[in-house]
């Protein structure tokens, strides 16, 4: 049997490198905030009130260009929709013993990456194995984006410049190699790149919101290949 | 205009609920091959969206962030990791920018 202090320190020390990334990614994100003419805290404030990167990435440039409140609604809904499958999923497996306020607190730690390792972890989910992992890999995340945030002011335009595609990096990162088992996503990703130039630049088109065009791709390419090609087990074909 | 922390706080709450609800509302499993093949192929398509062409506007000029794309998409394709990926596509901007004002 083992003990939810057991598992708290196993969640602790398998959060140790998802704490890692998230210092450098939210280092780029407290940089990207600052620049974009947010404050230092407001940019902590966004770390540790939403714990997701593409999603609060998307919120900055919608908070930036001031967007409308639906625009920020929409977006964040398309942007962290795949968080609900990962919740479906985890809710098949977390142990019931507890009080349902396990759930509340699981659901807020729950990003990609914890995500990833507690589903692997054992057949059934303890509670006190994210907690682990949330307490190691949170405090990363808020401390690269207050990093991040303080050094935004002082970096060069050079370093700023290029440090800019760290982010679009880590996404081709995210989605090119699962692609190499289930081609379709090849053309996803390709279907989706196009759409998102048409928009950004065919006339008429490229009035919309950035947002807006995120969530139309979305949808309509996801839509298409959910169609053309169902995953067989969804189980077996999670990010 | 409204206030930052408004746009902040509602992000914070749409993603809280998109994680909290299905756990707490939904234990059954999703039977629809529809529903779960969408959900399956939505970060994909999102992310991609997202990077192009976005990217190519990200940095001082079109090239640097043309190069930091390719640079970026050949590393992924070899399925290095994300920080590498990152790390390579910044160092790979970064020289082409101080190289551009010689041709």
């Amino acid at each position: 049997m083992i003990t939810n202090k057991q598992e708290y320190l196993e969640g602790i020390r398998d959060g140790i490198p998802i704490a890692l990334g998230y210092f450098a990614v939210s280092f780029t994100f407290g940089m990207m905030a600052v620049t974009g003419g947010l404050g230092i805290f407001q940019a902590v404030f966004t770390s540790v009130t939403n714990v997701t990167s593409a999603g609060q990435f998307a919120a900055l440039a919608i908070i930036i260009s001031d967007g409308s409140f639906l625009e920020m609604i929409l977006t964040t809904l398309i942007i962290n929709l795949r968080y609900s499958l990962m919740s479906f999923a985890v809710s098949q497996k977390i142990e019931d013993k507890g009080h349902i306020w396990h759930r509340f607190l699981v659901a807020f730690g729950m990003t990609d990456e914890i995500f990833g390792i507690s589903i692997n972890h054992h057949s059934k989910i303890n509670p006190f194995y994210n907690y682990g992992a949330m307490s190691v890999a949170i405090p990363g995340w808020c401390l690269g984006t207050l990093a991040g945030a303080i050094s935004g002011n002082v970096l060069p335009a050079m370093l700023i410049s290029a440090l800019s595609v760290a982010i679009y990096g880590m996404f081709l990162a995210i989605i090119i190699p699962p692609a190499e088992k289930n081609p379709i996503l090849y053309w996803v990703i390709g279907g989706a790149m196009l759409g998102s130039a048409a928009f950004a630049y065919l006339p008429y088109l490229k009035n919309l919101t950035s947002g807006f065009v995120i969530i139309i791709i979305t949808v309509v390419v996801s839509a298409v290949a959910a169609v053309v090609r169902p995953i067989p087990d969804p189980k077996e074909e999670e990010m | 205009m409204h206030s930052v922390y408004s746009y902040i706080i509602l992000a914070a709450l749409v993603t809280y609920l998109i994680r909290v609800l299905p756990l707490v509302l939904w234990r059954k499993e999703i039977k629809s091959s529809f529903v779960n093949s969408f959900l399956y192929y939505v970060p994909y398509a999102c992310l991609a969206a997202m990077t192009f062409p976005a990217i190519l506007t990200a940095t001082e000029s079109l090239i640097s962030g043309l190069v930091g794309f390719l640079v970026a998409g050949f590393l992924a394709f070899r399925r290095k990791s994300m920080v590498v990926v990152a790390l390579w596509a910044c160092i790979a901007v970064f020289i082409v920018e101080r190289l551009l004002p010689f041709f």
